[in-house]
């Protein structure tokens, strides 16, 4: 691993080392994902009846909803607590932190559950509705990379990380960094989610 | 953000707890709007630029782009206009002639 170029030190037509700019990188394809469907939820929704939106919308849950904005702001401020806390040496406050951090991903995720088997008891499914539909991918969609960013989280959360962190204490910081940029983007797709399904 | 002193990233963590309590406050003002009897356009915009503003502070503090280098400047302000042609572009079908016969 070691033998690959610039993946701590910065290169020196970038300014960045290579991780950095290749999860920046990859986030903007993750833009353009999400940014394909947050377009076709406007499309649909142009196309859709006089109020059908507004009356599937109103079957969501939105204290549920507001209770999942809150956990994973905390996430987000847990997660970057943890970096700057490697970054000040203090490895048990690293995973304080992100223990906390993996607590929050699966608490929203055990919300979502709750959203969800509640909606299929009263028999709504992704077919019963164009919104629904839309409903489902996007919020189905970003529970997949809450699952992706829980796992990796996890992994840096075990034994891994108390040996990466004997090792070399910088390459673990520089993970920590990326996979937390991960984390506040899926954070930040949330952030626009709530609003456009739940309040609008 | 790599190579920071203790000081600095000491600095760093006061402003992410203000951001967070920022980030809380917000979305509780979200939520609260959303009870107003406004129309959809004026809810819609005052959804969007709460969402905007808090999209904004997450990159900035928490994606620490505030102090970032220009080579992901770059790379965010394309993405950005391919975005907003991605957004915008179902918007053609209103205009065009597509669909009438």
């Amino acid at each position: 691993m070691s033998n690959i170029p610039y993946i701590l030190e910065e290169r020196p037509d970038t300014g960045l080392n290579n991780s950095k700019l290749g999860i920046w990188i990859f986030l903007a394809s993750e833009v353009m994902l999400f940014g394909g469907l947050f377009s076709a939820y406007i499309f649909l929704r142009l196309a859709a009846p006089e109020g059908d939106f507004e009356y599937w919308g109103s079957k969501l849950n939105i204290p549920m909803a507001t209770f999942n904005t809150l956990i994973l702001i905390t996430s987000s401020v847990t997660m970057v607590m943890s970096w700057a806390s490697l970054k000040l040496q203090q490895f048990d406050k690293y995973k304080m932190y992100l223990g906390i951090t993996i607590l929050c991903g699966l608490a929203f995720l055990f919300v979502k559950y709750f959203e969800y088997t509640s909606k299929f008891e009263h028999h709504i499914y992704p077919s019963s509705s164009t919104f629904m539909g839309i409903y489902f991918t996007l919020t189905g969609l970003h529970v997949l990379h809450i699952i992706g960013g829980v796992l990796v989280l996890i992994f840096f959360w075990s034994s891994q990380a108390n040996k990466m962190w004997e090792d070399n204490e910088a390459l673990l910081a520089n993970r920590i960094e990326v996979v937390g940029l991960y984390w506040h983007f899926v954070d930040l797709v949330w952030i626009f989610l709530f609003p456009i399904l739940y309040l609008l | 953000m790599s190579n920071e002193s203790k000081e600095n990233i000491e600095h760093h963590i006061k402003v992410y707890i203000n951001v967070f309590i920022a980030l809380a406050i917000l979305t509780i003002v979200t939520v609260a709007v959303s009870y107003l009897d406004v129309s959809f356009i004026e809810a819609f915009f005052i959804a969007i630029t709460v969402a905007t503003i808090k999209g904004s502070l997450v990159l900035a503090y928490f994606m620490h782009l505030i102090s970032e280098k220009q080579a992901i400047i770059w790379v965010l302000v394309f993405t950005f206009i391919a975005f907003l042609i991605l957004i915008f572009l179902p918007l053609i079908s209103v205009t065009d002639s597509t669909g009438v016969y």
